[in-house]
């Protein structure tokens, strides 16, 4: 969005909007983060409809319960961003699990592995875009561009030992979306 | 919260505080979570790098930019034949301590002498000597397959001997195959109106946006999003902003990002109703029309907007939406002036949806991107309002000889029925308005219908923004040919810049 670096301030002010029952709070929320909830949830369930109805379900959530988010605990984004991945998990499970019993090929163990791998791709698109400009635009030309990290320094306008820390850096972000084993705790109670 | 969500969280914030330079400027760990140092791993028998051949060279996720590293087979790859290890994929640690081999203390940097070119020694296949400093910062370069060869020979060399950068490169490796191409994404525009709906069913919000400003609500953000989606380069796109002026077409050349200028100047004249801050300031601000404003605001720079203009455009309008929000019903009716004419607010604000809706087609048409009509709901206020303007617009112009006298001829009263003119709006969004000819204070009459004409709703509101001509108009046409003529004109009438 147009500032996605927005203060803890406008964070406070949206959850007391949205406490007060204010709906063009809802638009606002929606107008800033849509976008990033749509796409976690699609990453997770890999469909269209079934992330529009992520979308759905996180957005009712925040409107139903907007003292769910308490400001202290972090930025609304990263609150959003965790709603959402649990919400897109749990119905990534339901659905598997269903499909499981239903068809009685795989196993609970593959079942648990698709789950985290599809839960470990949505987080690490999170810490992609989340992370210092700088970071992402070495990564990208090191990764996508190809561009070895003298090329990378050239195309940056940095030297050659800043870039090589900002290529180490961002994977070290990134490398985090591993850590997390069980679904993000925060993001209130569904 | 995991540690995950919240690490990138916290380096958005270390940025923000010009912390990034200094907290990660030795490249020292900044993930706290990572594996310590304290557990190293160390191959003994077929580790990754004890023969510089045993390793995979990076893959990651079959994209191929591993290849860049053995290009000029200075160590294994899946067709080395001498690669004993290619079951690794990595620097995978062993159970065992790692070999306790002393660090290289005396690198060529401390001997004073000059270092010896890259591509000598490459060329003479030297060994690399590094410090374990220089080599650990080479280990995001190194998992991305994006250094020199002989780099990464000197890098795979130390992964056998310290356990810590083992870890760690193996991490980073992983990492790397996390990484794909973001795959653009469209948002389903009707998603928004849907998410709102349904959350205001299960929670009925105590401070509601007005029914006559949600077209603004929705075409605003409809358009933030194909903003957020256009590159840099593509704010200074050329636009060509076409209305009708007196019965001929006219234009302005502009930019997209000087289309959202336009855009936040008018917007401006219902934030400076509602007494918000009017984005004209000094001198500028005393014109009044919509085309004297976007002059004034363009002219205010020596240079040309940026793409920084998005933000005081949607900040703006999202301020018009919650402010109209508090007010509620009773702002309705409150007069905003365009100059030489006035809307009440509830019209108003239909208009800036129509007119943001018309600008997003010119930006889309610019770019090259799809933009569709409002939604059926919406397109049909849009035409209400034009039918609803015509009757004032003909007797404007018959005032001025541009419309054939009818008033004179006849003479009808307010409040009744009059001569009209039936026009019909095909699809999505359309419906019947009878519009009455001779008076804006007469009112359209079925039993005194003199003409009849048949258009798609969003031809209807092309021709309304004067984006097509009134001759060329796919309209079907029946009745009485001066009155059809008088209203094509007077549609085409209602556009401005």
């Amino acid at each position: 969005m147009a500032t996605k670096d927005a203060p803890p301030r406008w964070d406070r002010k949206m959850q007391q909007r949205l406490a007060r029952g204010e709906a063009a709070a809802l638009g606002e929320l929606y107008d800033r983060f849509a976008s990033l909830v749509h796409s976690l949830a699609h990453r997770v369930l890999g469909d269209e409809r079934a992330a529009d109805g992520i979308t759905r379900e996180v957005f009712a959530h925040v409107w139903e319960h907007p003292d769910a988010y308490d400001p202290k605990q972090g930025p609304l984004r990263s609150w959003v961003a965790a709603l959402t991945h649990r919400l897109a998990v749990q119905r990534l499970r339901a659905t598997e699990t269903v499909a499981l019993a239903h068809s009685g090929e795989g196993s609970t163990e593959e079942l648990e592995r698709k789950v985290r791998r599809a839960s470990v791709a949505a987080r690490a698109d999170y810490i992609v875009t989340s992370m210092p400009a700088p970071l992402r635009a070495a990564l990208e030309l090191a990764y996508f561009q190809r561009r070895d990290y003298r090329q990378t320094a050239v195309d940056l306008g940095v030297t050659e030992d800043e870039a090589r820390r900002r290529l180490r850096l961002g994977l070290q972000l990134l490398s985090t979306a591993h850590d997390s084993g069980a679904p993000p705790g925060a993001g209130g109670r569904a | 919260m995991s540690d995950a969500w919240r690490d990138a969280e916290d380096y958005e914030g270390h940025e923000r505080h010009e912390r990034y330079a200094e907290g990660a400027g030795e490249g020292e760990e900044v993930v706290p979570a990572q594996g310590g140092p304290g557990i190293p791993g160390g191959p003994e028998d077929d580790g990754p790098a004890q023969d510089g051949s045993g390793n995979d060279q990076p893959v990651n996720d079959g994209s191929g930019n591993g290849g860049s590293v053995n290009d000029d087979g200075m160590h294994g790859g899946p067709d080395d034949p001498g690669g004993g290890g290619t079951a690794n994929s990595g620097p995978v640690s062993g159970d065992g301590e790692p070999p306790r081999i002393p660090m290289p203390r005396a690198s060529v940097e401390d001997t004073g002498r000059p270092l010896p070119e890259l591509d000598a020694a490459e060329s003479q296949a030297v060994p690399l000597v590094l410090e374990h400093r220089v080599l650990k910062a080479l280990l995001g370069a190194w998992a991305l397959a994006a250094c020199s060869a002989a780099e990464t020979a000197a890098v795979e060399e130390h992964l056998g001997e310290c356990g810590a950068c083992a870890d760690e490169a193996l991490r980073l490796r992983g990492a790397v195959g996390l990484l794909h191409p973001v795959e653009p994404l469209d948002l389903d525009p009707g998603l928004r109106t849907r998410v709102l709906t349904s959350s205001f069913d299960r929670r009925p919000p105590r401070i509601p946006v007005p029914e006559w400003a949600t077209p603004y609500d929705a075409e605003t953000a409809r358009l933030d999003a194909l903003l957020q989606d256009i590159g840099d380069a593509e704010w200074h796109a050329p636009v060509r902003l076409r209305w009708f002026e007196g019965d001929g077409p006219t234009s302005r050349r502009t930019t997209v990002a000087g289309v959202i200028a336009h855009l936040l100047t008018v917007d401006g004249l219902v934030a400076a109703a509602l007494g918000l801050d009017d984005p004209l300031t000094g001198e500028a601000a005393k014109a009044m029309t919509p085309a004297s404003r976007t002059e004034a605001y363009w002219n205010s720079s020596h240079f040309p907007p940026t793409r920084s203009i998005r933000s005081p455009w949607r900040d703006q309008s999202h301020n018009i939406v919650r402010t109209v929000s508090f007010t509620g019903g009773s702002t309705g009716k409150l007069a905003v002036s365009y100059g030489d004419f006035e809307l009440p607010l509830h019209d108003a604000m239909l208009d800036r949806a129509f007119e943001c809706w018309v600008h997003a087609g010119d930006i889309a048409e610019a770019v090259d991107y799809p933009y569709g009509p409002p939604s059926p709901r919406y397109l049909n206020r849009m035409i209400d309002l034009a039918a609803r303007m015509l009757p004032v617009v003909l007797a404007e112009r018959r005032r001025h000889g541009l419309a054939s006298p009818g008033g004179g001829r006849h003479l009808v009263g307010v409040g009744e029925p009059g001569r009209s003119l039936r026009l019909e709006i095909e699809g999505h969004g359309g419906g019947e308005w009878l519009i009455a000819l001779d008076s804006p204070g007469a009112v359209g009459s079925a039993e005194r219908e003199v003409a009849h004409i048949a258009l798609d709703g969003v031809e209807f509101c092309h021709l309304a923004a004067g984006h097509v001509s009134p001759e060329e108009a796919a309209a079907g046409q029946l009745g009485d040919r001066e009155a059809i003529r008088d209203v094509l004109f007077a549609t085409a009438s209602l556009s401005r810049m």
